[in-house]
């Protein structure tokens, strides 16, 4: 607390002090599993054995033992009969590769060991994601060792060979067109140029089909108000951001890249005459997401307020830009003015994004920014972006048109809509009336197991593709590994049914030499090794779209209310979870959400006053029904949430998804509305709330690990100080000693370690992390970090080697202690990633009895499982609270049906890393691997690393690049160099005051407000 | 793929066996000759007169001209189709079995492998051994210090029969007196010796010494079967296919990384894939039962199962690149004499404190390596004795447990 003029807290339970919380703020690793037996909830585990149990296991030991001596099993090496040139065993190959699901795209480099893809990374190369990655897309390397997708293709819910399903569909298809019976291809956004040509190859053979394509999170409003076309969006040019409810960090679009863009205007400097400005970001919304958490001033409204607070907007920007007003209620929205007012001071640097699907708000929004002179600075008409291509009325009208029993022949191309979309069940119902059913979906989910046929498509990374992400950029997607399963890709089928060539590789290829490249092979081969194609570089259009606004503004005033008094739903996209297209990827099921830190489940969030008002705390099971569909949900308390709503996650409640997603959550998409005909994730009528009686555990590892009562962890300052003092905020712990006031950290025990050779460490800067998290999932895929499970998670017992820590500050003053325990209702939030720190007075070192932990000559703690007893007094001992502890073999054992349990899941496993088995302690090792193969690289080619070159994975992932790593001995590194000016600037170490001598130190949050008036 | 700066130490040799008899720069002519003919040439071809598959390169430089064996390596079809009437005998007699053309070599490169053959045959080439780099003696070293234990052990017991016979012998001489003061007849030696067996085992002290003695030498068995759970020293598994070493890498002579591709590159040196043995057994000694085999598996598209001979547990990472390629070791210093063996055994302990030892006594590797320079000036600084492995961090944990 000393650190600061604030107070830091990580839930409403450590504010409050809640039973619970001080039972468990001493136990980081849970409660023994006795208390759990009793609710029959915990899994097995050694403190619970018996003793004869015990004396079994003994003999049993004994005599394996000796039988293991007597002969050692017989391993086999099984070389390649014909080995292909370009694979090594033991050596990775690297192939550049796009990840695409709907509309989400990255270009990316895919590593493969012996022919399997094991991690993917950013490809640098492509100007669009600018090697930004989310954890979806770190991620869907384990999707494609889900063994519960399809084995191969299936005819009326039976397997059948490719050369049947063929000859059956073709017919029944042939007999569709020739009555001219109508035929739908129903997809999400597709982004592959050279998949629209396959299409209209077979539209050409059979002329009724019709394309349709909608998205499960759409965008549809946008381009509405655009013409059809969604403008680039380049965040990086703006110098004052508003944003009315877009969590565009988060889960809006493209976040990946947005935020790659945002935080190049957040980075500040603190040399004399760096850069000591960034953009002003406000953030006007309904939930707390991850973005409004970045914001520096965030204010809340109501869903049924929206299309108000965007016309409020427009005439507060009006009246300053002098141009006429448009009629609307007024809404009262803190900062509303100021955030006008900026806008219009960085006219032609500013830029207004809006998360609602409503076209007539989008006009408004969209007028807005013609006024702030965003177009053809941040936003440009020129390069359209094709992220979200889906047409909300088309969907409608088809789903419409199928319950006539007016449709002949659907195929669903890698689409569910009777899960994802708010007219699903009447999709699921109409489908029997269509004559001729087929979906091309990996697994026999929620539409494909209502089709007559299912034709599986390759994953991604078994597939040939291209993307074409915005206008002019060009992407191609090689596969990394054969088709595991008897699958074929949808591109192949679509041709085959046409009747042409199903060899869609070539296809593309020639696609790609007459139409896109206009080159011959060699340009095929260079496009392909870099994985991108971008010939349209740098258009720019200042044109904006031409609106009605007076139109606009009465629709909306139809459809908004500025007083409403009743509950309100408003249905959002989580980060790591996404629209639940891979849903049973237990990787991002134990994802913790950035800002509820909650996992495996969604819940009903409400704000503190709303629940005291509703009489509901956390974890209370409540009823909630609107639309006359009702669900049954845990309450979870969200700071910072608008008074009166109820915030549901989409993505969860799947049926037919497989074993870590099905029954998981429930289904939000039904409450869905239409509004001015577009879909929008609001329920603002008819909502009622109440509660059973029962209570649910949410999975939230919001106060798991925390560091006691230690205060000086965060440290924050507002740009206004920072500018005139880089100092200022910052913490400098002293103490008192017989020789007068010392700093803290000159008093040490330990003599220290001398670094001759490299000094390994990491830079965090505060103020781009955005808290997404993309970095915990990378972590876990390149260190085989295992998935416990929610009921572990409740325990406290989740294995992340990284976490993103979330602290609220409350407002109140830090001498009104009663005004401390009250939560906040908009709370500031930082985000700040936890690590192993690689002490070099290492605590937990000193305490190891068999020294399976100890330092090594270039700066890491070094973790040696092989060595480790489980005695757990290094996580004892640990400030930082970042050991983890395997209770359990997790990589073997059937409890944890995580994909790990089979030989298809195990395929991921980076075989660089140990697999720990049960009973010792693991942490970040800050990817030694990486650092060892980097050295031997370097050593290989008798020269010393180049700086860049070796990175972690955590650091490599950082779509804002807010992880610095490097060494620290190289005075020409960048983490040199950035030490070296933030040293008396914004650089400190968490919990410096124990003088543990991190090597990982933190840069300071600064906040773009205004100076606190004195 | 192959490596040049693999076969350092190789060449290095080869240069120090020539040096004698011809001038330097051939000699690196040579030495950059035998890395190429042994990756490439030695498959098909002797440097002697012999016959393998292709005709034996004694004397080749003399045969032809110069400029015909580089035509000739580059493109042996077009020589063949220019008419070149040597070329067309050659083809002929040898079933019309044409050479694989190497069309990367340059001339220096060509020039270089005949200064080799040339070399060779002037000098019979000898063997590699006698390299010995200071990793050599961690082998040693660990077998000696079993010798050690068994010298002691040997001495202890001598030490403990003398102390046996002196203390019978007093014994014997204080029942002499005591006898001699009754007066009574000196009994038989048989008897006497019988009584004192007696006297012996009835006394407690032997009883409890003999007792000690079988606990500690029953728990130094215990140990010593402990310590050798996991350690496969001299495992030599039958393999499927019984491809003897003594013949390819003895007697032939071909290079380790012809086969073991990964050697210098990689983690893992790789077992070779059918494809490799193909190279030369699409044409050698096809009718051998043992080398249909490989035919079998490839028709069958069953891969060959062989015998892991080596196994490090899971929990140890091991870099082959690092040794041979950054360490510049020998496969032997590890392998033992694999070129000696029919069938491969496990020649080292592969143990923990093995590798250990290594890691204590080795130097570094650093010369001409500017990864290291740094760190060789600063242990120079302040320590007269070579740069240790121990020195940069050789013994920590982290570099082979993650």
């Amino acid at each position: 607390m000393e650190n600061s003029n604030k107070r830091y807290w990580k839930g409403i339970e450590e504010l409050t002090n809640e039973p619970s919380f001080v039972k468990n703020i001493h136990n980081e690793f849970g409660n023994m599993p006795s208390e759990n037996d009793a609710k029959g909830e915990a899994l097995v585990d050694g403190s619970g054995t018996h003793r004869r149990d015990f004396l079994k296991m003994l003999g049993f030991g004994v005599a394996a033992v000796s039988l293991a001596a007597c002969e050692a099993p017989v391993k086999n090496t099984i070389p390649y009969l014909n080995k292909p040139e370009d694979v090594e065993p033991t050596i990775a190959n690297w192939y550049a590769s796009t990840y695409t699901d709907g509309g989400d795209y990255a270009s990316i480099l895919v590593k493969t060991r012996e022919g399997r893809p094991i991690k993917i990374e950013g490809n640098t190369l492509s100007s669009v994601s600018k090697g930004a990655l989310s954890g979806r897309a770190h991620a869907s390397v384990l999707s494609l060792y889900d063994n519960e997708k399809l084995k191969g293709p299936q005819a009326a819910g039976k397997a059948t060979d490719w050369k049947q399903l063929d000859a059956e569909f073709t017919a029944k298809l042939a007999a569709v067109a020739a009555k001219g019976g109508q035929i739908r291809i129903v997809s999400n956004t597709l982004l592959s140029p050279t998949t629209k040509k396959v299409i209209a190859d077979f539209a050409a053979k059979y002329p009724t089909t019709q394309h349709i394509s909608y998205d499960a999170n759409p965008a549809y409003g946008l381009s509405a108000a655009h013409a059809g076309i969604i403008p680039s969006i380049d965040f990086s040019k703006a110098k004052t951001i508003v944003s009315v409810g877009a969590d565009f960090l988060g889960s809006w679009i493209a976040p990946s890249e947005f935020s790659s863009q945002w935080a190049v205007t957040r980075r500040v400097s603190s040399e004399k005459g760096g850069k000591k400005d960034m953009s002003r970001h406000y953030q006007f919304e309904t939930i707390m997401s991850m973005t409004g958490a970045n914001a520096d001033y965030r204010a809340t409204y109501k869903p049924s307020q929206e299309g108000l607070v965007a016309v409020a907007l427009y005439n507060a920007v009006a009246k300053l830009t002098g141009a006429a007003g448009i009629a609307g209620a007024a809404v009262k929205v803190e900062h509303l003015d100021k955030a006008a007012k900026d806008l219009v001071a960085s006219k032609g640097a500013s830029i207004i994004v809006a998360g609602s699907n409503d076209p007539e708000v989008q006009k408004i929004v969209a007028a807005t920014n013609a006024l702030v002179g965003a177009y053809g600075s941040t936003l440009n008409t020129a390069i359209p972006m094709n992220y979200r291509q889906g047409n909300d009325m088309a969907m409608a009208n088809f789903i419409k048109e199928a319950g006539a029993g007016k449709i002949g022949a659907v195929i669903f191309y890698n689409a569910n809509p009777v899960y994802n979309h708010p007219m699903g069940a009447a999709l699921a119902t109409a489908l029997p009336k269509v004559e001729v059913s087929l979906a091309t979906n990996e697994r026999a989910d929620e539409t494909a197991s209502l089709c007559q046929f299912i034709a599986p498509d390759s994953h991604f990374l078994e597939s040939w593709n291209d993307a074409e992400p915005k206008a002019g950029f060009y992407s191609l997607t090689q596969p990394t590994i054969s088709t595991i399963f008897k699958t074929r890709q949808a591109q192949s089928s679509f041709l085959t049914w046409a009747g042409l060539s199903g060899d869609f590789a070539a296809y593309l290829e020639s696609n790609w030499e007459n139409n896109i490249l206009k080159g011959g092979k060699v340009a095929w081969n260079n496009a392909l090794h870099n994985g991108v194609f971008e010939p349209n570089a740098g258009t720019v259009s200042a044109s904006s779209p031409s609106v009605d606004i007076n139109a606009a503004a009465a629709a909306i005033a139809k459809a908004y209310s500025a007083t409403s008094t009743g509950l309100e739903i408003t249905v959002y996209e989580k980060v790591g979870l996404g629209t639940g297209s891979q849903a049973n990827n237990p990787w991002l099921q134990e994802f913790p959400e950035p800002v509820s830190k909650a996992c495996w489940d969604n819940y009903a969030a409400i704000s503190q006053p709303t629940a005291t008002e509703l009489k509901l705390k956390q974890g209370d099971l409540v009823k909630v029904s609107a639309k006359g569909y009702e669900v049954t949900l845990p309450i979870l308390v969200q700071p910072g949430q608008a008074q009166g709503t109820i915030a549901i996650a989409i993505g969860y409640g799947r049926t037919k998804a497989g074993k870590s997603a099905d029954g998981v959550g429930v289904n939000a998409y039904p409450f869905i509305s239409e509004i001015n005909g577009a879909c929008v994730g609001t329920c603002t009528q008819g909502v009622s709330v109440t509660s059973t009686g029962e209570t649910k555990d949410i999975a939230q590892t919001q106060t798991h690990q925390t560091v006691m009562a230690r205060q000086a962890v965060v440290q924050e300052t507002v740009l206004a100080e920072f500018a005139k003092n880089p100092l200022a905020g910052s913490y400098k712990p002293r103490v008192k000693t017989s020789e007068g006031e010392k700093d803290a950290t000159d008093l040490s025990l330990w003599n220290g370690h001398e670094y001759n050779n490299h000094a390994w460490g990491m830079v965090i800067d505060l103020n781009t992390c955005t808290g997404c998290s993309a970095c915990v999932i990378s972590c876990s895929a390149e260190n085989n970090v295992p998935v416990v499970g929610r009921q572990e998670v409740i325990n406290r017992r989740e294995m992340h080697w990284m976490r993103i820590d979330r602290y609220y500050s409350s407002d109140a003053e830090v001498e009104d202690l009663k005004g401390l325990e009250i939560a906040s209702d908009n709370p500031e939030v930082v985000f700040q990633p936890m690590l192993c720190q690689h002490c070099n007075n290492a605590p937990c070192e000193t305490v190891c009895p068999v020294l399976a932990t100890t330092h090594s000559t270039e700066g890491l703690n070094q973790m040696t499982y092989n060595r480790c007893i489980g005695t757990r007094y290094c996580a004892n001992n640990c400030p930082y609270k970042v050991r983890r502890f395997n209770w359990f073999r997790y990589f073997q054992t059937d409890d944890f049906d995580f994909h790990f349990n089979n030989d298809l899941g195990r395929m991921v496993i980076n075989p660089d890393v140990t697999v720990r088995s049960r009973g010792v302690m693991e942490k970040c090792s800050m990817c030694v691997q990486r650092i060892q193969e980097g050295k031997l690289t370097a050593k290989k080619e008798k020269r010393r690393p180049v700086d860049g070159e070796i990175q972690v994975a955590c650091a490599q992932s950082c779509p804002t690049n807010a992880i610095t790593f490097g060494d620290m001995n190289d005075p020409a590194s960048e983490i040199s160099k950035l030490l070296l000016v933030e040293q008396e600037g914004r650089a400190y170490h968490v919990i410096e005051e124990i003088n543990v001598k991190p090597n990982i130190s933190y840069l300071k949050k600064v906040r773009n407000k205004d100076a606190k008036k004195a | 793929m192959f490596c040049k700066k693999s076969t350092l130490v190789k060449s290095l040799l080869s240069f120090a066996i020539l040096f004698a008899s011809v001038s330097a720069t051939f000699a690196q002519d040579a030495a950059e000759g035998e890395t190429l003919f042994k990756n490439n040439c030695a498959a098909c071809h002797n440097t002697s007169d012999e016959v393998l598959v292709g005709p034996g390169l004694k004397g080749v430089s003399e045969r032809r001209p110069i400029e015909w064996i580089v035509k000739w390596v580059h493109n042996p079809q077009a020589v063949i189709a220019s008419g070149d009437k040597y070329a067309n005998d050659l083809y002929n007699k040898f079933n019309k079995a044409a050479m694989t053309p190497y069309p990367n070599f340059t001339e220096p490169q060509i020039k270089s492998i005949i200064a080799y053959i040339d070399a060779a045959n002037v000098a019979p080439a000898a063997p590699a051994a006698g390299a010995a780099p200071a990793a050599g003696t961690a082998a040693p070293a660990a077998q000696s210090s079993g010798g050690m234990l068994e010298v002691l052990l040997v001495g202890l017991l001598i030490i403990m029969v003398i102390v046996l016979i002196a203390l019978l012998s007093i014994v014997s001489t204080l029942s002499k007196i005591t006898t001699a003061g009754e007066g009574s007849i000196e009994a038989p030696l048989l008897q006497r010796l019988a009584e004192n067996a007696k006297a012996l085992a009835a006394n407690s002290a032997v009883k409890t010494g003999i007792l000690v003695l079988a606990l500690l030498l029953g728990g130094k068995a215990t140990i010593d079967a402990a310590y050798g759970v996991g350690i496969h020293q001299g495992y030599a598994p039958e393999q499927p296919i019984k491809f003897s070493h003594k013949l390819h890498a003895g007697q032939y002579q071909i290079n380790c990384n012809y086969c073991h591709t990964g050697v210098y590159a990689g983690k893992g040196a790789n077992v070779p894939s059918a494809n490799i043995c193909m190279n030369c057994h699409n044409a050698i000694k096809r009718e051998s039962p043992e080398i249909q085999k490989i035919y079998n598996a490839i028709e069958n598209n069953e891969p060959i199962q062989w015998v892991r001979v080596h196994n490090l547990p899971d929990l140890a990472y091991f870099n082959h690149s690092q040794h041979t390629n950054v360490g510049g070791l020998e496969c032997k210093n590890c392998h033992g004499e694999i070129e000696k063996m029919e069938v491969v055994e496990q020649r080292s302990s592969l143990t923990m404190g093995w590798c250990i030892d290594c890691h204590r006594e080795t130097d570094v590797n650093s010369k001409g390596n500017a990864y290291y320079d740094k760190l060789v000036e600063v242990h120079n600084k302040d320590s007269k004795t070579p740069l240790k492995v121990q020195n940069i961090g050789g013994l920590e944990c982290s570099k082979c447990h993650y």
